[in-house]
């Protein structure tokens, strides 16, 4: 059976508001929902780095003054929870999949238009309610993973309501994770093989299928814990007779996933940028697809390395260790890959390729402390202290993060039409590179040293080293801005972009900056090599 | 942002924008079904974790009574059979004879949910009694969820397959493929959930 798009009802679309009104309506153009991600999100970003900030000056000194510890720790939860399932996970997904999946596969929207724009509607008034949960008796103060029995027994509302915005979010992310594996799998332009596709296509299929496979058993999980607070049952209440650790099982079936459902797609966008920024081919195609899909299997699989001191029976810890040392494997090739594309390349030093590199750096850093923490010995020594702090801290910000901020560089003048300032884009990675490491790094050595996690106050011998800690943090809070000012500045009066300014060969490059409402002026083109940099090109379509 | 004059352009568009496509609808709702398949998989994992090993307290073991699971399998299994011949009755234009199975399979579910609630009245413990109750009940109220949104669409569909301008006809099947594969599926949970929580 087909559907024929029926032109009297793309002209009713044309009745939608239009301009900057169509950011704040039920749009279905994947554009602008792609847009209302990216903003929305770096909105709740801001937050979360407020919270952030609050969280690094409480931190300052050994005690906790700076705030009450019961506050301390709902700003942590929110600061977790926010960071995570309204900033990093919408924008990385939401925001540039919208945008650029229905480009990759040459269609003309996502496959299912409405579906959409509920999911991305779902994500404020959630969000919103998180926030506010501040102001009843106290936000959730269980932590972003909302451990049972301490989530039970920490005071209920703020708890509920933490649970049924993350079960909304959850559902957003699923519609979201449905529509990008249709949009990839049925939508592509006649022609058009999967082997084609760039590699963004694939990050977003992995993470999808992650998405669809394990946000439902968080969100069942978050059922019964609720069904725990509301209604009294045990589930995960060891007074009741229940048993905290399926909680985590169950927890970490979605949490350890939901890493990967976080950088993976930033493994996509940056096999796209630096291609372009060093003028090559992308080293080893076929490596970097087979590695994205041996993540996901892989990332299935691994839960239980969260769990080592847990009472997890020592043949799992074996099995979980060395499923999560084999993702080493898949992972050091993307990182050899990316090396390799950059090697003897004509690189441009601009914003983008600069937070790319940055990328690099950062992730095979986390990368390796991730190999550490997967061993046994060394995981009990160092579990729930600043060591684990700082390493997702260098997957998620210096990994993810980064890669947000060099995709906003390298596809704001397709959106916008207008070029980004460079020098206020080289100080923006400047002082976000310091700050970060400098805030990040010296966490390693807390770790190591025993300062325990999400705990207010510390031991005094740790003073000096955490308030390094803290003037990087302010060093970050810092960098956010030049790149407020950068963005404000262009949109404003920026030099106007051509429509292709880095000289892209990739499909969303062969249109108009901003690109029309359905893409294309005539049909889609059909890019088989999208990486066909510096070598022979059998013949652009 | 520039302001795009869109409408101009999809004007101009208009001859180009008469394309086809496949219908991927079943496909996005075979990917929500593999999504909700994992949520039943979820609660499954955790009852027979809990199963294995949290054992209940003293004179707590439950033996449940199987006459009403059984005959609420044999309903469910023949509600999808009915459902499989409303769906061939409307392929033959037989509009009627379709929307008549479909009321009988909305009748099934109905049955199906009284049945369902009969038991919960007459068992000898309630949500929170232990671990294996409260497990008992969030499985078994959790599919009872799922057969009573199934229920509701197919009396939706039942009333947009009737002859005068209903919606459904051979012509626009979706709407009864889609909850044929949503009750097929709904059925299957059941059988899988009748053989972990009452046979096993």
């Amino acid at each position: 059976m087909t559907i024929s798009i029926d032109p009297q009802k793309t002209n009713n679309e044309s009745l939608q508001p239009q301009g900057w009104l169509r950011y704040f309506s039920f749009s279905l153009d994947h554009k602008v929902i792609g847009i209302q991600y990216l903003v929305c999100g770096f909105l709740f970003y801001l937050i979360g780095g407020t919270l952030a900030s609050a969280i690094r000056i409480e931190l300052a000194s050994p005690m906790s003054d700076f705030m009450p510890r019961d506050v301390y720790n709902q700003v942590l939860t929110l600061h977790g929870t926010i960071m995570i399932f309204l900033w990093i996970v919408p924008v990385v997904n939401g925001a540039f999949g919208n945008y650029l999946i229905p480009f990759y596969v040459g269609a003309r929207d996502m496959a299912f238009p409405r579906l959409n724009a509920v999911a991305f509607w779902l994500i404020p008034p959630s969000g919103l309610m998180l926030v506010a949960s501040y102001f009843v008796e106290g936000a959730a103060q269980a932590g972003w993973t909302a451990y049972p029995p301490l989530s039970i027994t920490t005071p209920q509302s703020g708890q509920i309501i933490w649970i049924l915005s993350v079960l909304l979010l959850g559902g957003s992310s699923i519609f979201g994770g449905i529509n990008f594996i249709a949009t990839i799998i049925k939508l592509r332009r006649p022609g058009l093989k999967l082997m084609q596709l760039p590699m963004y296509c694939w990050a977003m299929l992995g993470t999808s299928l992650l998405v669809v496979l394990s946000t439902p058993v968080l969100a069942g999980t978050l059922i019964l814990l609720s069904f725990d607070i509301i209604a009294n049952t045990g589930f995960f209440n060891p007074v009741l007779g229940g048993n905290v650790v399926v909680y985590q099982h169950l927890f970490w079936f979605y949490s350890h996933p939901a890493v990967y459902i976080m950088v993976l797609p930033a493994f996509g966008l940056v096999s796209e940028i630096l291609p372009v920024h060093a003028r090559k081919p992308l080293f080893g195609y076929t490596t970097m697809v087979f590695s994205i899909m041996g993540i996901v299997v892989l990332g299935l699989v691994v839960w239980a390395h969260h769990m080592f001191t847990s009472g997890t029976p020592p043949w799992m810890r074996l099995f979980f260790t060395i499923a999560t040392a084999f993702i080493a494997v898949p992972t050091g090739i993307k990182f050899f890959n990316w090396v390799a594309t950059l090697w003897g390349g004509k690189i441009s030093i601009n914003s983008a390729m600069l937070f790319s590199c940055g990328f690099i750096i950062n992730f095979v850093f986390g990368g390796i402390t991730g190999v550490a923490l997967a061993q046994v010995p060394f995981d009990i020594h160092v579990h729930d202290t600043y060591f684990v702090v700082a390493h997702f801290h260098y997957i998620v910000y210096g990994g993810t993060v980064f890669i947000i901020f060099s995709s906003i560089y390298h596809w704001f003048p397709k959106v916008t039409g207008k070029m980004l300032n460079e020098k206020l884009g080289i100080l923006h990675f400047t002082i976000t590179f310091i700050g970060f490491n400098l805030c990040f790094a010296p966490q390693h050595w807390l770790g190591l040293n025993g300062m325990p996690r999400r705990v207010a106050e510390y031991d005094p011998q740790f003073q000096f080293v955490n308030q390094i800690s803290s003037l990087g943090a302010l060093l970050m809070a810092i960098s956010t801005i030049p790149f407020l000012i950068n963005v404000f500045l262009s949109v404003r009066n920026g030099k106007n972009a051509s429509d292709n300014p880095w000289n892209a060969l990739t499909p969303e490059w062969l249109t108009s900056s901003p690109p029309p409402v359905e893409n294309w002026e005539g049909e889609a083109p059909l890019v088989e090599e999208p990486y066909g940099y510096g070598v022979e090109i059998s013949e652009q379509k | 942002m520039t302001a795009l004059d869109s409408s101009k352009e999809i004007q101009k568009n208009n001859s180009e924008v008469n394309e086809t496509h496949e219908d991927f609808r079943m496909f996005g709702l075979i990917t929500f079904l593999i999504a909700d398949g994992m949520t039943f998989a979820g609660f499954f994992a955790a009852y027979l974790t809990y199963k294995a090993v949290n054992p209940l307290p003293d004179g707590a073991i439950y033996e449940l009574e199987l006459p009403i699971p059984t005959l609420n399998t044999i309903l469910l299994l023949v509600s999808s059979a009915t459902f499989h011949k409303a769906g061939k009755a409307l392929l033959k234009d037989k509009n009627s004879d379709s929307q008549k199975w479909l009321f009988f399979t909305a009748f099934l579910g109905i049955i199906f949910l009284i049945c369902q609630l009969f038991e919960y009245f007459h068992l000898p413990f309630g949500l929170t009694d232990n671990l294996f109750a409260s497990t008992f009940y969030a499985l078994t109220g959790f599919h009872g969820l799922h057969v009573t949104l199934g229920t509701l669409m197919i009396l939706i569909i039942a009333w947009q397959s009737r002859i005068n301008g209903g919606r459904l006809t051979s012509q626009n099947m979706f709407p009864l493929e889609a909850v044929e594969l949503y009750w097929h599926f709904v059925d299957g949970i059941w059988v899988v959930l009748f053989f972990i929580l009452y046979l096993l």
